[in-house]
């Protein structure tokens, strides 16, 4: 088990915020903090990595330390065992596809791990090619089979997927998902998109202006009590009248039309319904 | 007929400071790209300061500093056995510190325009600083190394002030191609002077065109 108590004190473009969270995770699960940009997720990530310090707090990982304020601990990133996968990759540009995963082995480490990510990541055609010759996908997939390699005890995912399009995003889920459970992984993973919150976490968090809001499983917290059926999506075309909108819904447009016409594009919306009918393809 | 002595002089002291500097500059750049210390500015001043330094203010404290008649220089000389005042080793000595700035900085800027990240991920996957440095960093500023090689090699060809004050004008041991080529010329011996200036021209303009060659990429067909 993983808790972690973290206070310090961030300069963001809306000003000083004080990023004050608990968190805590149980071993092989994962967790989602999920929030607007400026909201202090990446700072949570990059403070259990141990690549920026807090003011206050307190990380354990099972019997183990990795920073107590009040004692002065706080261990290098050389010595957390995390697995990081930023937003931009930071794949090695002067090493291969393999060069980068067989970077990653430990000493004295099995070589096989970097043959079995290379085959469960689908690498094995690109494995002589250099980062400059892959696509967002690509390296994606690189980014988290590199941080796998040493089989950490935590996972650190950054809005691993935000770059990517809709298709290779809802791949690359699964991916990850697979060995998540495959290694047993505890993994913690930044979001901004409730679809891919629903998709992954056992369980999340909700990150506001620093402070936590709100947790629990995703189907709890996504859904809004009743019986009735809703979908979020975004407003991507009105007609002249107002009335008539496309919303998109996953990689579906969805036409409907509205009482009233103050909606805009780019807005969010819930449609919603008390009842589905359903037939067979 | 033309002693070709202080040019092969020359490209020794090159040689050799390059060499010195490639060792201490590496370690230097990578403390100041990644240093939050306060000590930063003072040390990076000290390291610029041969830029805009007189050679002579610099060479004058040297031959101070290291003359036996004074206790450093006593010490060095009773102790390490090691004479740094007209001797080839005071050359380096002094071409090292002279020609500091020219490996540094571009050592320094490179690896300040390697993306944070990457060091980063290096940490992460639990490589020690050395190690990433040797492995991620510096493969991935071969420009920076090989500017900062090549400049400060061309420069310490070049320098004239610092080695007439702590080397003087010793045949074989300190008399270096600038130096001969002020003494044949105060002995009105004009084609000597010419051919040791027309080789050193030839030399430095083929070092600085092959960098640029390099560089700027025109080379790649060659070797793809």
């Amino acid at each position: 088990m993983i808790t972690c108590k973290l206070k310090k004190e961030l300069w963001s473009t809306s000003g000083k915020m004080n990023l004050d969270v608990e968190i805590e995770i149980q071993n092989g699960k994962l967790l989602t903090i999920y929030g607007k940009s400026g909201a202090g997720k990446t700072t949570i990530l990059r403070v259990l990595a141990g690549l920026f310090t807090a003011d206050d707090g307190k990380i354990e990982v099972d019997d183990s330390c990795w920073y107590d304020s009040s004692r002065n601990i706080d261990l290098e990133p050389q010595e957390r065992q995390v697995g990081f996968v930023s937003q931009e990759y930071a794949l090695f540009p002067n090493m291969t596809v393999q060069g980068n995963l067989s970077f990653a082995l430990l000493k004295n480490q099995d070589k096989k791990v970097v043959e079995d990510l290379i085959e469960m990541m689908e690498l094995g055609d690109l494995r002589n090619r250099k980062p400059s010759d892959l696509s967002g996908g690509q390296k994606q997939r690189v980014a988290i089979a590199r941080a796998l390699v040493q089989k950490p005890r935590l996972l650190l995912m950054d809005e691993p997927f935000s770059a990517l399009d809709r298709e290779i995003r809802n791949r690359l889920q699964q991916h990850v998902l697979a060995v998540h459970k495959e290694f047993g992984l505890t993994t913690i993973h930044v979001s901004h998109e409730a679809g891919e919150v629903l998709k992954m976490a056992d369980e999340v968090l909700i990150l506001d202006a620093g402070k936590v809001v709100n947790r629990g499983t995703p189907e709890s917290i996504f859904s809004h009590g009743g019986s009735g059926f809703n979908i979020t999506g975004e407003v991507v075309q009105i007609d002249a009248s107002g009335k008539n909108l496309t919303v998109l819904v996953g990689t579906d447009l969805i036409k409907i039309s509205s009482e009233d016409s103050d909606y805009k594009v780019g807005d969010k919306v819930v449609l919603s319904t008390d009842k589905f009918e359903i037939v067979k393809k | 007929m033309i002693d070709w002595g202080p040019l092969y002089l020359t490209f020794e002291l090159a040689f050799v400071t390059t060499i010195c500097l490639l060792v201490i500059s590496i370690p230097l750049a990578f403390w100041l790209s990644e240093s939050k210390s306060r000590l930063k500015p003072v040390i990076e001043t000290l390291v610029s300061m041969p830029l805009v330094l007189p050679p002579t203010v610099l060479g004058f404290y040297l031959l101070v500093a290291f003359s036996p008649s004074n206790a450093f220089g006593e010490w060095l000389d009773n102790w390490i056995g090691l004479r740094l005042v007209f001797s080839f080793e005071g050359l380096v000595f002094a071409s090292i510190i002279y020609s500091l700035p020219f490996m540094v900085h571009p050592i320094q800027s490179g690896l300040a325009g390697i993306d944070v990240s990457l060091r980063e991920a290096s940490y992460v996957l639990g490589k020690s600083k050395s190690r990433t440095l040797f492995k991620v960093l510096l493969p991935n500023i071969r420009p920076s190394l090989l500017t900062g090689i090549v400049l400060a090699f061309a420069h310490t060809i070049g320098e004239f002030g610092v080695v007439l004050m702590i080397g003087g004008n010793i045949p074989g041991t300190t008399r270096v191609a600038s130096i001969a080529i002020y003494d044949e010329v105060e002995s009105l011996n004009y084609g000597v002077a010419n051919a040791y200036s027309l080789t050193l021209f030839a030399l430095t303009f083929g070092i600085l065109l092959f960098v640029y060659l390099v560089n700027g990429g025109y080379l790649n067909k060659f070797w793809k």
